[in-house]
Order: C-alpha cells, then structure tokens, then sequence
C-alpha cells in the first residue's frame, strides 16, 4: 500500500545504524583510529566533550569522538547519556585552585605577578599559517628544553625572566596565589563568599527553576554549549549589556579532587584533574552601601579550554546584574535566556526532533487552514472592494 | 537472530545485560514518582522533577520514556504509538528500548495495555479503568507564547491569572471567525490550572475529560510533569457563543470505514490523488475483518 512507504520499520532503523556504522570507519584499507590517538592527538576536542558532556574521562571522551564520527555535539550527548546511568557516591571538597600544578597562568592586569606569567602551549601567537609540512607523517616535535630558571617562568611577552627578578619563579607543587586574592587583600575586589551552611544545588540531580542563585548558574554554564557562550560573552563586548572585563588571571593545571567521606572522617585525594579557571575583573560603580569595587566573573572548564572558560567568566559576571542592581538590556544578562538555551544537548534534540512523523498535527492544520481559506474566499465574492483591500 | 525476534511486538524478551530494569537506577524513578504522585494531587499543575539525559535525544520522547520508566513493572504491557500508529519508527524506536532494558511484554492492541505511551495522539478505543497513558510533552507551558519567561508564567498559574489565554482565543475569532488551534488545544483541569494536553489534535480532547485511565504527562526537556488523575474533569476553553469542536470530515477511512476516527491524509500520487485512513491503526486494524492481533 502507498501509505506504508512513509512508515519506518524495525528493519529500516537497524539498517541505518549499520550504515552508519560502516560510513564511519570509512576506508577500511586505512587504519582504524585507537582511542589513544585521540585522546593524545586530539587532546581539545576529548576537552570540550569532557565539559559539555559533564564527565571527566579522557578515555570515555574519546571512545565517544570515535563513535559519533567526529561528531563533538554528538559525543557530549554519549557521555551525558552514560554518565546519567552512575551512581552519586560523594560530593568533592571544592578544589583549590591555588595549589594548581600549573601549565599555565597568565594575567592581563601587571605586567608582572608574584609567582610569574608562563605562556604554556597556546596559540595565542602562534601565526595562523597552514603548516603543509605538517600533512605529512613521522612528524617528531620536541618540546623545549627547560632550563630551572626558565621552566616555570616568562612573562606575557614570552620573555624569560631572570631568577633574580622580582617575582619568584612558580614552583608547580606549591602554593600560588591567585591574583585576585591579592587585590581582595586591598579590599578592592569584592570578595566571594560561601554561601551560608545550605548544601549547593545540583544540577544533575535537580531541576532548574528561575531564579536561580549564582551556583545553579555555574554549574549550567560549565556545561553550556562553546559556541552559544563565545556568542553571548562577544555580545556583551559588542554593547549588549557591557561590563567592562580584564583577564585577572587565566590559569590551567593540575588540581587534586578530594573528598571526604563521613565514614573516614579525613580527607582523601581521589584524582588529578587539568582545569582551566579564569577570573575576570570588572567594573562596579557601586552603590549607597557599597564603595566603587571591583568584581568578578568566574569560569571553569575541565581540561585546558580557554576560549570556553573566558567566555563563561564574561556571561557569569553579566548574569550577575540583578544581583549588582545593574540594568538588564542584554540578552546575556537574561538568566532564562541564557540558561535555558546553553545547553546543546538539550538543543540539538528539541530542533531536530522536527525530523520525527508530525503528520497528525499537520492534518489538523490542513484541516483548519482549507476551513479559513473556504471562509476567506466566501467571504472575498460577497463583499464589496474595501474587503479586498483589507486583504 | 535474536535481535530481530526481540522487536517484534507480543514477545517478552531478556533485558540487555548491564542496565538496571527500565534504564533508571532505582534512586531517579523513585525521584520520578514522587514528582508523579505530587502531580496526580495536584491535576494540571506543572511539577518540576530532576529529569536525565536518556539514551534518545531531548525533544524525542525523554519525558515520556522516563515517567514510563519510572511506573513500569515485570507484569505491565506496554503499548508504544506515535501518531496513533504503532509501526511509526519513534514508536518503534522507544518500544524496542523498552524490550531492551525492561524485557516486558508489548502490544499493539489498545484493550491488552496496561501502559500506553503515545505521541500526538489518544487512542480511538476508549481507555479503561487501570490503564496508564503517558503523553510525550514538547512544551509543557500553556503560556509560552504569550509569556516566554517561566518565573512569570508560574505567577500567572499562581494566581490563576488565565485572562491573556482568552484574550488569545477571543483575537483569534475576531481575525479568522474561529480560534485557530488545530492541536495542543489548551484545556482547564479540575476547574483550577491551565494545562497542554500536549500536540494532540483538538478532535482528540474531549477524550481528556472524565477518563477512565490515569493520564500522566512528561516533558524531559523542560523538566516537568504533570497528570490528569481518573475521573477529573477536563474542559477545553471556549466562548459560550463560541463553543468548542472538533474537526469532522467529509470522508470515511479508506479501509475501515469508520467515520468516528481521526482520519490521516495521504497522498497517493502526484496528480492530486488522495485517501483518507484512520490514524490509529490499531482501531483500523480491529474494525476489518480478518485482520485482529
């Protein structure tokens, strides 16, 4: 029958994921990708599916880049999917940033910091020329030879900075104070304060009603498509709610996970994970009860992603205009806009579930558009030319 | 192949090994139905409930599939239909996801379910007692498109501030002579909340009202639930010189005859030939003769 030729089968839909699945190893006279390769060879993009897929697994990350076809929307939505099946075992203590072994740490606002700028692997300026040589293998690239003076120092003009100079060089295992500490030590950046003894939200396990407090909020940016907070953080530059930001400090590292079970009664360190924080200093007028201060906007991905962290620190810190008693002008500074529209996950589903059969609503409005077009044209032959004209 | 023997409707299959029974752990469905039994006590009010990403995309039935998920026993027969149909391939799709996590029964016939899930349609036999319907929601919010924000919007159901609703409505008949909501037609439940009955054709919602079966509703995207409890009344808005219809047509279903179902358009070629059958194909499939189970 004609009509059956629109209905899927069981057979169809096997089909298509066996298809799938063999278009995705492609020639199969190249070698298959391992899992290794990429999460050593494509190292950011097993970073950008670890953040939107809210799980830090490299290895599962890349099991995911392999399975979606290189599809990083599409991997996210693997691991959210797999991650959702584990259990809730502890909460982690909050980590702390400033005993970050560091491979990175910049700073817009001094041209030098206690504790040094260090430039780490980053294409900032780096000139953006194909690199032909590159297109061909056995390719071998050797990291620079580090010298104890210049390993964990050189400032942000990629200078190496003498020993002997001001600042002490960082020493990755220890302490290194976040810049922003140092101007809340003066007073004039408003500090954070932990919210009072009530457990924070979860995402993951609650769900998201306005008005949200400001962990609700991080916890949904962290996750949040790279694109949609690149747009939003650029429009609020463009004027759409501008807030004025500095790069405090761009850091990306080693921190430790620690948790503390009640049952041990201490502390115990259960991971090492690289994050990318970044603390962006703004502008604040300030109010009757409150002098001009600086604040904060503050973003964090797992692994190294800075376009994403900058991006988050720029939409939290516009999020937070209510909270300063700031205009609302920008979309960004619109917590039901922003928050409600980040995650791609979400997104991607609710627009391409237009895919799926709609053929009984579409009936209903063949239905109910043939009925006003009867009434329409009916109409149009009885009355006169000011109908017409209406029209 | 076994495969292919576990999709086939009428056979109760193993669960897929390393899954917990329905997909959920334990801790979420209970989570589920504690959001369930507030919204039953509650008729038509929208219940936040920490809904997860399912192995099918947002926007793709998760909502249904987790309230299914969350009710779902060893002894249940599941019906899954979308567009009244149950060999649609969404249909299909979440039917052999539940044979593969759950091993339950499945059936295409209305009268054999104990829990139907269904998209965009209710089912022409009428439910009974004991049943379950669980709709797939897209938008749970019947003031989306007159208040896109939700922190108002839920002032407005606090207050039962419904007159924007009507306003609506009443544009409507002073534009086009008629309202024009052909589907997800808003409905008031139990004389208080405003409610979606989700995209279901309008023809479809005096089926809401008084019905025998609990109606559960699950949107997954937008994170809420909701249900209609048995017996509760459900009345689609309307003027009183305006009142409510539904659709009629001036055809017969091609291969039942009915004149009492909701007839699906199709196209039987290019030159403007078309027939009209039931949607819902297993009421179509009962009423002709030599053609039950």
């Amino acid at each position: 029958m004609a009509y059956v030729a629109v209905k899927g089968g069981e057979a169809a839909i096997q089909n298509a994921e066996a298809l799938l699945q063999a278009k995705r190893r492609g020639d199969a006279a190249l070698p298959e990708l391992s899992l290794a390769q990429i999460k050593q060879q494509m190292q950011l993009a097993v970073n950008r599916v670890m953040a939107e897929g809210s799980l830090s697994d490299p290895d599962l990350a890349a099991l995911a880049i392999k399975q979606s076809w290189g599809d990083l929307v599409e991997a996210a939505f693997l691991l959210r999917a797999y991650r959702t099946t584990l259990p809730r075992l502890y909460y982690s203590q909050p980590l702390d940033t400033s005993q970050m072994h560091l491979k990175r740490r910049i700073s817009a606002i001094f041209k030098d910091v206690p504790g040094g700028q260090k430039l780490g692997p980053t294409f900032d300026y780096v000139h953006r020329l194909l690199d032909f040589k590159l297109a061909a293998e056995n390719n071998t690239f050797v990291a620079p030879e580090r010298h104890r003076s210049d390993e964990n120092t050189g400032n942000g003009n990629g200078k190496v900075l003498d020993p002997s100079s001001l600042s002490p060089p960082i020493q990755s295992h220890c302490s290194t104070p976040r810049i922003t500490d140092l101007l809340e030590q003066e007073g004039l950046l408003q500090p954070e304060i932990a919210a009072a003894a009530a457990a924070p939200f979860d995402l993951t396990r609650q769900s998201l009603t306005t008005p949200t407090g400001r962990d609700a909020r991080l916890q949904n940016l962290v996750r949040a498509d790279e694109g949609f907070l690149l747009a939003m953080a650029y429009s609020t530059q463009r004027g759409y709610g501008t807030n004025h930001p500095f790069a405090g400090e761009i850091r990306m590292g080693e921190v430790e996970v620690v948790i503390c079970p009640e049952e041990l009664g201490f502390e115990v360190a259960i991971a090492t994970v690289t994050i990318t924080e970044v603390q962006m200093v703004n502008q604040f007028k300030g109010n009757q009860a409150t002098p001009p201060q600086f604040t904060r906007g503050y973003g964090l991905t797992f692994g190294y992603n800075e376009r994403k962290a900058m991006s988050m620190a720029l939409v939290d810190r516009a999020l937070r205009a209510k909270e300063l008693g700031e205009a609302i002008d920008g979309p960004a500074q619109d917590e039901e806009f922003v928050l409600f529209h980040s995650d791609n996950i979400e997104a991607q589903g609710f627009v391409q579930h237009l895919k799926l059969p709609h053929y009984i609503d579409f009936q209903a409005e063949l239905n109910l558009i043939r009925t006003l077009r009867h009434e329409h044209d009916a109409q149009g032959i009885q009355g006169d030319g000011e109908d017409k004209e209406e029209r | 192949m076994e495969i292919v023997n576990a999709l086939s409707p009428g056979k109760s299959t193993a669960i897929e090994a390393g899954f917990n029974f329905a997909y959920l752990d334990e801790q979420t469905k209970r989570s589920i139905r504690r959001a369930l039994l507030k919204a039953v006590a509650i008729p038509g009010r929208q219940i936040p409930f920490s809904s997860r990403e399912m192995p099918m995309s947002y926007g793709w039935g998760t909502g249904g599939i987790q309230t299914t998920a969350s009710v779902i026993g060893q002894d249940d027969v599941l019906k899954v239909i979308d567009q009244g149909a149950d060999d649609t391939t969404n249909a299909v799709n979440i039917r052999r996801f539940f044979q593969k996590v759950c091993g339950v029964k499945t059936t295409e016939s209305t009268a054999e379910a104990t829990l139907i899930q269904t998209r965009h349609r209710i089912p022409e036999t009428p439910l009974t007692a004991g049943q379950i319907l669980v709709y797939q929601v897209p938008m749970p919010e019947p003031l989306y498109f007159i208040e896109p924000s939700r922190t108002e919007a839920n002032k407005m159901h606090a207050l039962e501030e419904y007159g924007p609703m009507y306003v609506k409505l009443y544009e409507d008949i002073t534009r086009y002579g008629q309202i024009s909501l052909a589907y997800d037609y808003p409905v008031m439940v139990n004389n208080r909340y405003l409610m979606k009955p989700s995209p279901i054709p309008r023809f479809d919602n005096p089926k809401m009202d008084m019905n025998p079966a609990l109606q559960l509703f699950g949107a997954g995207r937008e994170k809420r639930i909701y249900a209609v409890p048995p017996y509760t009344k459900v009345k689609s808005l309307d003027f009183e010189d305006y009142p409510f219809v539904v659709e009629q047509w001036e055809h017969a279903c091609e291969f039942c005859g009915a004149t009492d179902s909701y007839l699906d358009e199709v196209l039987t070629d290019d030159q403007g030939g078309r027939m009209w059958i039931c949607s819902d194909t297993d009421y179509c499939n009962q009423r002709q003769p030599g053609r039950q189970g």
